[in-house]
């Protein structure tokens, strides 16, 4: 009896949190088949039944006309920054927590801690503390509204993350593996690429992944550093979000937007129930 | 190999990596100390020297503190409720659930999403007429809320949002955590005869105390940044409500181009993010890695 009330308690729990969790998309899918009419009548949710659906609002998707948002554009543009940026911030944060992880640095007063401690660290600054010097950095360089000054940027928000995940798996990896390398006669960097890198895979895949999201995820800077030759897929869907909103093709290109991360989703995941990932985020 | 040959590789790995960052963050950090002690506005563009008239006047400026005060209430409110959430949500699909890895990808979902993108179609939700929130609510005969248009639901709103949002991240670190746990703590209890509620409290929660505080302390510090969100939803009303620190700066200094005094307002929210979330930090410490001991 007891079990029985716990069991549908916790089942409960569960269904209403996947509800919750489901819900946004769930609207936004049969948004996206609305037209005008469809909107403006109230909240109706089944196609056919309580309104006539059209494909308007994804065909929006490819026309740049009124009410229309061409996403193929800002599309590329955000695959490019994002996975140079994440790419750039993969290969730095490995080498740099390599080193952190197995050599000890001292200068003055800053040790490997404290190091450890700056990197992850500017995790705290808040975006409008740099937007300012960062808007004129780029005018200054001339790289204002480019993609290589976003990728700038960005490598400067993800490479944080990717020394902090990395230096914990570097951690768990031991010393006497790079050790036997090196008495067979390679050089710190030929242990670290022949040996460390193909046993850290795990980490890096993880660490690539946080940088993925992050990255693609950005909002503030994209707005702020570029306005008409590049425009990330963010500031192109809010760019919607004005007062006589286009709620359809809202939906649809919030929908195809968010849609290649939910894959990382599945990635995770593996990674969490094989408990690699323990190792990987502390 | 000689002591200098490893010391160039030593460098040769930290180097590259050092650098970037101090090039893309510390130069710009000292420019913006240099211009929160000048005058540059729209009409008057320049890096002349006006002393610390900027922080003396935002000594005064009530919107400012109010806005701190309304983030630090926002951001613990929603790491708290994310951090009951999260915990409860790994504990449920930790083990003996039926499809726990689709439940556990599906959790996952909404932090891989886009917040501003995923804030745009939850602004079409709220909507007070024409949203499924309010529809859903007068099914079951409850009065239309006025979630984005009264100030205390405004904040409710946003907080809702950001649960949605980033429950998945503490859910992620924590369930991982549980995972990793050694098992013999665990049999031990069961030996001694102990119920659920008992071997949460004197095993699961002690031995997940590191794991929470790290969680914790990582979203409070992106809490810390909340702005994105209520640009979205609200721009920061009705009114001011819903204003927080991030956003009060981005009015200042890339909208009235008052960048002098958006830049002393930059400086001291970062200084004071900083303070709070060391004296945060020291105290989540002490509260559950005391009881741990």
């Amino acid at each position: 009896m007891m079990t029985k009330l716990y069991l549908s308690l916790k089942y409960g729990a569960i269904l209403i949190w996947s509800a919750f969790v489901i819900a946004p998309f769930l609207w936004a899918l049969t948004t996206s088949f609305k037209t005008a009419s469809g909107v403006t009548g109230g909240p109706t949710y089944i196609p056919w039944l309580q309104y006539e659906p059209s494909l308007s609002g994804w065909r929006s998707l490819f026309s740049s006309g009124a009410g229309g948002i061409d996403v193929v554009k800002p599309y590329i543009d955000s695959v490019i920054v994002t996975g140079c940026a994440s790419l750039i911030s993969i290969v730095l944060g490995c080498l740099a927590a390599y080193g952190l992880s197995r050599f000890t640095y001292r200068a003055g007063f800053v040790k490997n801690t404290d190091l450890v401690f700056f990197f992850v660290s500017q995790r705290i600054m808040p975006p409008i503390v740099l937007a300012i010097p960062f808007f004129l950095m780029l005018k200054w360089l001339g790289l204002l509204d480019s993609k290589i000054g976003l990728i700038f940027v960005y490598v400067a928000l993800l490479l944080p993350i990717a020394v902090w995940i990395l230096v914990d798996f570097f951690n768990g990896i031991p010393r006497e593996i790079d050790e036997m390398a090196i008495l067979d006669g390679c050089t710190p960097f030929e242990a670290f690429r022949r040996v460390i890198l193909p046993n850290s895979l795990a980490g890096i895949v993880v660490a690539g992944m946080f940088c993925l999201i992050f990255g693609w995820n950005d909002f503030f800077f994209a707005f702020t550093l570029t306005f008409t030759d590049t425009q990330l897929l963010p500031v192109a869907v809010v760019a919607l979000n004005s007062s006589v909103t286009p709620w359809w093709s809202l939906s649809a290109s919030a929908l195809i937007s968010v849609a290649p991360l939910l894959l990382i989703a599945f990635v995770v995941e593996r990674f969490l129930s094989h408990g690699t990932l323990a190792g990987a985020i502390r | 190999m000689g002591e200098t040959g490893l010391r160039s590789y030593k460098l040769a790995f930290l180097l590259p990596g050092l650098l970037t960052l101090l090039a893309i963050i510390l130069f710009p950090l000292l420019f913006t100390i240099r211009v929160s002690a000048s005058g540059w506005n729209a009409t008057n563009p320049d890096l002349d020297w006006i002393g610390g008239a900027n922080y003396a006047a935002l000594w005064l400026d009530a919107r400012f503190w109010q806005s701190l005060g309304r983030l630090s209430f926002m951001a613990t409110g929603t790491v708290a409720l994310q951090y009951v959430l999260g915990f409860a949500l790994a504990l449920l699909v930790w083990h003996d659930v039926k499809a726990r890895r689709f439940f556990r990808v599906l959790f996952l979902i909404p932090m891989m999403t886009t917040p501003v993108i995923m804030s745009v179609i939850w602004r079409t939700i709220l909507h007070e007429s024409l949203g499924p929130a309010n529809d859903v609510l007068s099914m079951l005969g409850l009065g239309p809320v006025p979630w984005l248009t009264s100030g205390g639901w405004a904040v409710a709103s946003v907080m809702l949002v950001e649960v949605w949002q980033w429950t998945p991240f503490i859910f992620l670190l924590l369930l991982a955590g549980l995972i990793s746990l050694p098992r013999e703590p665990f049999l031990a209890a069961a030996i001694d005869g102990a119920g659920p509620v008992r071997t949460f409290v004197n095993v699961t929660f002690p031995l997940m105390a590191p794991v929470s505080i790290g969680a914790i302390m990582i979203r409070l510090i992106e809490a810390s940044k909340l702005m994105e969100t209520v640009y979205v939803l609200t721009s920061g009303g009705p009114g001011t409500a819903t204003e927080t620190s991030s956003y009060y700066i981005y009015i200042k200094g890339l909208r009235d181009f008052d960048i002098g005094y958006a830049a002393a307002l930059s400086i001291t929210y970062l200084v004071i993010m900083i303070v709070l979330l060391t004296v945060l930090g020291k105290l989540l410490h002490r509260a559950l890695m005391g009881r741990a001991a």
